[in-house]
């Protein structure tokens, strides 16, 4: 049975994504953390795996379209879903629907589904109204990624979390140009790529900051991988990992 | 339409490798994207603006038949004459039997893609009619044999001193003896040059970007006054453009002014926007005595009620190119097709054909970038990837990606398997040898692309459903 969505309902099902699972698990717990210190009960559906992007922008839209329909099945029952991924989170808000325009059915589902997901920032500004504790001293480069700027309109939000959370924020010149990751692009095409991650990497490298914060492990491992490569010692974090760390130190700063 | 959009690898590795080319585009990507969002800034009603253009040219498509016949009964009112071109061969014929039967020997041409998109030029002067580009950027690289490399700026590759070489190498023959380098002094020496050329000329050859149903006009968008000097001066103007270009009335034409040259350079207008309707009128003081549309199909009439149908609304301004982070590391060349960038990655396959131009749909990293900022909003990350699922449908994509897709389509149908696999997938690489500092710098196969241009940050150890469960939390 599908369950309406209440602003009274207090649980939310968090989406895991394929790179929190497999390279960095830490993202997911401190996206879980911030959630639960937003007073939700976080739940994570056992039987979750891949969104289905690689296939849809590989050109099999018919995987894709199985994949979708699992997706839909295992998530219809929660009132919320959250991604700590704009380009996961477009795929399901976004993409989804467009798969299904022929199976009204599917379809209709996955419009539904699509008002319930949110992205971590989205989640925590527009359902949770979080208010992250002042106790970060951080001066910070953030990056836009693609996805979640222009699939789902991603752009203030994280920086607000950021600045309240009492990080100060160095915008970069060209905070909306791609990073070169891309998915599978980033491997078709590893030279140009690279040449679009070394311009991110010197657009960094402007800002004087030593950290860089984004909301997507696509773009973090790009960049990262590039700036360790290259003898940099920038720190890359989601802005999960700053959020979170404010979360650990709000009984000593009674916030 | 030639294209060598087969050897997109080859050609964007040496566009990497191209000092002269790496520096002409690093000035180029922060010049026109910061143009035009000051352009857009002080345009309050330009979101508003290009809701409007993509309706008014997706009612224009639905009926295109009507206001193409409207526009051709308006231009033969005023004494002019279309001609309907079905491919490219036919629009060279039509243009070289209309060039014929007035005996012309010199041609002068302003710019027009659609003109590059049927080779033109090498096909007049193959039938011994020198046709002169006279669009600086143009008759720059007629000079030097190359193709296009950008849709509104041709030269863009180049740097000023190439040009100079250039100038340099042609214009000794005509008494130019000194190699110059001021920019002024270039734009002059081109000007005399080509203002012999404009007087000499027989037949003068434009495009349009756009044409007015109502009343038959055709306007002509630019920059240096070389379109008026070509329509004007000959005894013949031969207008060669798309089916794709008309647009009902001239007031919905003003709406696309005011959208184009602020999305090409964030400029309010061009410098030169003229509208022009038929031939010489008796009381006119000059103008052409005849006046004749070419309208080319090759391939458009093809994208009416297919999926790629939204792409005909497209205006030529370039932003798109000039918002791609793909074309701005590797230039126009590197497509294969006179039509690069995201724009012609869309074009290019439905132009030529899928198979020769498969790279090019996939040379993207789907940032959405251009769909941003096209002001007639042409879903372009869409028809890529629509381009893709055709490519793997017809197998021209590589064999191993598709078992990879279908492998990992299987795989994530069974998470139970899935997990065990990422399982020992996450040992392997927490334990992968060689590396220091809690990265990884070399690995193998697909993962090798990588690890060639940078490092893999080793996973932590365990996956999350592992340190999940360890953490004995809940899962539903």
């Amino acid at each position: 049975m599908v369950t309406e969505l209440s602003v009274e309902s207090k649980t939310v099902a968090f989406f895991v994504t394929c790179l929190v699972e497999n390279i960095k698990p830490a993202v997911g717990f401190d996206s879980i953390t911030v959630l639960e210190d937003a007073g939700f009960e976080v739940v994570v559906p056992l039987n979750q795996v891949c969104c289905g992007q690689p296939n849809y922008n590989g050109g099999d839209r018919a995987n894709a379209i199985k994949i979708a329909k699992n997706v839909i099945d295992e998530f219809m029952v929660f009132d919320y879903v959250v991604i700590p991924s704009g380009s996961c989170g477009g795929m399901i808000k976004h993409h989804y629907p467009q798969l299904f325009a022929d199976d009204v059915a599917y379809r209709d589902k996955s419009e539904q589904l699509a008002t319930k997901v949110f992205e971590l920032s989205q989640f925590l500004i527009q359902v949770a109204n979080y208010k992250p504790c002042s106790v970060s001293q951080a001066t910070v480069a953030y990056h836009d990624a693609c996805a979640g700027l222009r699939e789902l309109n991603i752009s203030d939000g994280p920086r607000q979390l950021l600045k309240g959370a009492g990080v100060r924020i160095h915008e970069l010149k060209e905070t909306e140009s791609c990073c070169g990751f891309g998915g599978t692009f980033c491997v078709k095409y590893p030279d140009i790529s690279a040449a679009m991650a070394e311009r991110k990497v010197q657009d960094v490298l402007s800002t004087g900051a030593t950290t860089l914060v984004m909301g997507d492990l696509g773009c973090m491992l790009n960049i990262e991988g590039k700036l360790q490569r290259d003898g940099y010692q920038i720190q890359v974090k989601h802005f999960a990992e700053i959020l979170a760390a404010g979360v650990q130190q709000k009984a000593e700063k009674n916030c | 339409m030639e294209v060598t959009s087969d050897k997109f690898i080859p050609l964007s590795e040496a566009a990497l490798a191209d000092d002269k080319l790496q520096s002409a585009l690093g000035q180029l990507s922060g010049r026109l994207a910061a143009g035009r969002t000051k352009g857009v800034a002080d345009l309050p009603e330009f979101e508003q603006l290009r809701g409007e253009a993509r309706d008014i040219k997706n009612h224009t498509l639905q009926h295109l038949d009507l206001y193409l016949e409207a526009f051709e009964q308006r231009v033969v009112e005023q004494g002019g004459s279309v001609h309907w071109a079905s491919n490219e061969s036919e629009a060279r014929n039509i243009i070289l039997d209309l060039c014929q039967s007035v005996g012309a020997k010199r041609v002068t041409k302003s710019k027009s893609m659609v003109t590059e998109e049927i080779d033109l030029v090498p096909f007049l002067e193959a039938n011994d009619i020198e046709a002169v580009e006279t669009d600086l950027g143009e008759y720059i690289i007629q000079l030097r044999g190359e193709k296009p490399s950008h849709i509104v700026a041709p030269a863009v590759h180049l740097s000023k001193d190439q040009v100079s070489e250039t100038f340099f190498e042609h214009h000794r023959k005509l008494g130019f003896n000194e190699k110059i380098h001021d920019r002024g002094e270039l734009v002059a020496e081109a000007r005399q040059v080509l203002r012999e050329k404009f007087l000499a000329a027989d037949v003068g050859i434009s495009g349009a970007n756009f044409l007015v149903a109502e009343t038959g006009t055709i306007v002509l968008v630019t920059n240096e006054g070389n379109a008026e000097l070509t329509t004007a001066l000959p005894g013949t103007h031969i207008v060669v453009t798309g089916i794709e270009k008309v647009v009902p009335t001239l007031e919905d034409a003003s709406t696309f002014i005011r959208l184009l040259a602020r999305s090409a350079l964030g400029a309010d207008i061009s410098a030169y926007t003229s509208f022009i309707t038929g031939p010489k009128r008796q009381a006119d003081g000059d103008g052409p005595d005849n006046f004749h549309v070419v309208l080319v199909d090759n391939g458009r009439s093809e994208m009416m009620g297919s999926e790629f149908q939204d792409m005909l609304r497209c205006i030529r301004c370039s932003a798109c190119l000039n918002h791609c982070p793909v074309y701005l590391s590797v230039g126009g060349h590197a497509y294969g097709s006179v039509y690069s960038g995201p724009m012609g990655a869309v074009l290019t396959p439905q132009l030529a054909s899928l198979e020769k131009s498969k790279h090019l749909a996939n040379a993207s990293s789907l940032c959405g970038r251009c769909e941003s900022v096209c002001p007639v909003m042409i879903p372009l990350p869409k028809l890529l990837r629509l381009w893709r699922d055709k490519e793997a449908a017809e197998k021209l994509n590589p064999a191993g990606m598709r078992w990879g897709l279908n492998l990992w389509s299987w795989l994530i149908g069974q998470p139970r398997l899935y997990r065990i696999t990422t399982s020992i997938a996450n040992r392997v690489l927490y334990h992968w040898p060689g590396s220091s500092d809690g990265f990884i710098n070399k690995l193998p196969a697909l993962a090798g692309a990588w690890t060639v241009h940078r490092d893999l940050r080793r996973p932590e150890q365990g996956t999350f459903s592992e340190q999940h469960r360890r953490k004995g939390r809940k899962r539903v």
